[in-house]
């Protein structure tokens, strides 16, 4: 491996995230997003090498195999072209791709630019029902917020934790927010406010769960020695990974489950493998942007990244320790809780990452911030992967 | 963001309504006829791993191996994970609803359907409910083949 290319991140691009476009069309989005990761890294379209364009479910926006539509707006022609899909990882599994095409050695300037619509669909939990197994499941009404209801209803089995923990998380996410210009949602709530929203799917409340978002996303990436032409502040993608669990949720309870539905063991080796790879420890991280679409999730994955001991987390969460100025921030951005463009929410994770460590999150910034992972998650809670980016080589 | 020049913006409604026919194939097949014509529930063994798996499949996934036999499991079980849904979803039932996992007795691996048989405006009734509860399988009368042929109620 000792000839293998360093990595850097040279440019990030984002809109505002909001429920709808009605005034830009979905190709634009990505024009956007792309344009200004080219500002942003001094670049033209001329000097990308290849392609990589995240698009989860095409029902979302409602255009079969989208990435033939999206080709022209990520600036594909006369380049490759990869689509990755791996649902609400499918942003972070698609920089990991990009990552992997400059560390191969076979291009030396990768973007990895797309866009999600969600707020166009009627109802985005109608599509997701369709995902899953058409004789046993989804006939049910399983979707996105009723399968991760059912995470609730065993991580609090497990871990004893309850509805006040997960509203603590939900409002240090949008205590967040309010300093992030992307997010969708910029708005403060009480941890008694989260507690009195409606009830959507027992224990998750209206306050638990992300917003339908629109938007688009885009990130430069470089081989390592290319990196000084585009920008003085690189982000150094330090390791990747990713696992997967069975498909079946129903084989993640039991006394002969190998993971319980409560946490993810394919997180904690997906985190594992990036911190491998990068040399580096949980305990170094100063930033985790965390894929936590309902406040539940957050604290499985601040167990599964390995920020704290398993049934640690809602103390440690109480205390303070996950807060932008705690032992390390967890969603300085706001989170997925604050934005979910779907497509590109894991992308908006690296993003978030990469601004933090190149100090260039504003507003949000952590101080002094040198080490951030990125996770993401998709399918059934199935799809995990893992990003660890540092503002240095080792 | 991107100058309009017009001020009238135009909207397409578009609605997907697409037609499938997906086959089961023999193993799926079978637990279904089963259930509609004898109200019996089958899993599958797994050689390798010694887990009988519901629903039934043809393969296990942690082994990579076929599955080799049929296996009654049920009536009773044991609720591991459950919602009980407040809000209306576009396509999906009207609310409240309750519906969960349950292990059932004999099987290693959990099978989601519907929990009948409480009244869901009965805040009481549902506090009961828990991971752990004693669920049994009811079978409906005119039953198709299909998942809706049966539900769960506690025991």
């Amino acid at each position: 491996m000792a000839n293998t290319p360093t990595v850097a991140i040279v440019g990030t691009g984002q809109t505002r995230y909001q429920h709808r476009y009605p005034d830009v069309p979905y190709r634009d989005l990505i024009f956007t997003a792309v344009n200004r990761v080219l500002a942003d890294a001094h670049a033209k379209i001329a000097d990308i090498d290849a392609v990589v364009y995240p698009m989860a479910p095409d029902a979302l926006i409602g255009v079969s195999h989208a990435e033939r539509w999206a080709a022209d707006a990520v600036g594909a022609l006369g380049k490759p072209f990869i689509r990755v899909n791996t649902g609400g990882v499918t942003g972070l599994s698609a920089a990991q791709a990009g990552y992997d095409l400059v560390a191969s050695g076979q291009y030396d300037v990768v973007l990895v630019a797309g866009a999600d619509r969600v707020g166009e669909s009627g109802d985005a939990q109608e599509i997701l029902n369709r995902i899953w197994d058409p004789f046993y499941e989804r006939s049910l009404p399983l979707n996105t917020i009723t399968m991760l209801a059912m995470q609730a209803v065993r991580f609090m089995y497990k871990y004893g934790s309850d509805e006040r923990d997960m509203a603590i998380v939900s409002a240090r996410a949008h205590r967040n927010g309010v300093d992030n210009p992307f997010a969708h949602i910029q708005r403060a709530v009480t941890v008694e406010e989260v507690l009195a929203s409606a009830p959507i799917s027992a224990p998750i409340k209206l306050l638990d769960c992300c917003p339908q978002s629109s938007g688009g996303a885009a990130v430069l990436l470089c081989n390592g020695d290319l990196a000084e032409r585009f920008t003085d502040t690189p982000a150094w993608i330090r390791g990747v990974g990713h696992s997967t669990e069975t498909y079946w949720m129903g084989d993640r309870v039991g006394p002969k489950a190998q993971c319980d539905h409560a946490d993810s063991e394919a997180l904690r080796q997906a985190a594992e493998s990036a911190y491998r790879m990068a040399g580096l420890r949980a305990a170094d991280m100063d930033v985790a942007e965390l894929y936590a679409p309902f406040s539940n999730i957050e604290l499985h994955d601040i167990q599964d990244v390995g920020l704290c001991a398993p049934g640690d987390v809602m103390r440690l969460s109480r205390e303070g320790a996950f807060d932008r100025d705690g032992a390390t921030a967890v969603n300085p951005s706001g989170g997925v809780l604050c934005a979910n463009p779907i497509s590109v929410t894991a992308l908006v994770r690296v993003i978030e990452a990469a601004l933090q460590v190149q100090g260039k999150a504003g507003a949000h910034q952590v101080a002094g911030a040198r080490h951030a992972i990125a996770t993401g998650i998709g399918g059934d809670h199935q799809y995990f992967g893992a990003v660890v980016v540092s503002n240095t080589l080792p | 963001m991107t100058p309009t020049e017009a001020n009238e913006q135009i909207v397409i409604e578009e609605r997907w309504n697409l037609t499938y026919r997906h086959s089961a194939g023999p193993i799926n097949s079978h637990f279904f006829v089963r259930l509609r014509d004898a109200g019996e529930l089958l899993g599958r063994f797994c050689p390798t791993c010694e887990r009988v798996l519901m629903p039934p499949r043809s393969f296990c996934d942690r082994c990579f191996v076929e599955t080799t036999r049929w296996q009654p499991v049920g009536p009773g079980g044991r609720l591991e994970m459950f919602t009980t849904v407040h809000r209306k979803f576009q396509g999906l039932p009207d609310p409240p609803y309750c519906f969960g996992y349950v292990l059932l007795d004999g099987a290693d691996t959990a099978i989601l359907n519907y929990v009948r048989g409480i009244d869901l405006s009965d805040a009481a009734a549902v506090q009961a409910l828990g991971v752990g509860t004693r669920m049994r399988v009811a079978l409906a009368d005119k039953r198709q083949g299909r998942m809706s042929d049966f539900w769960f109620e506690p025991e």
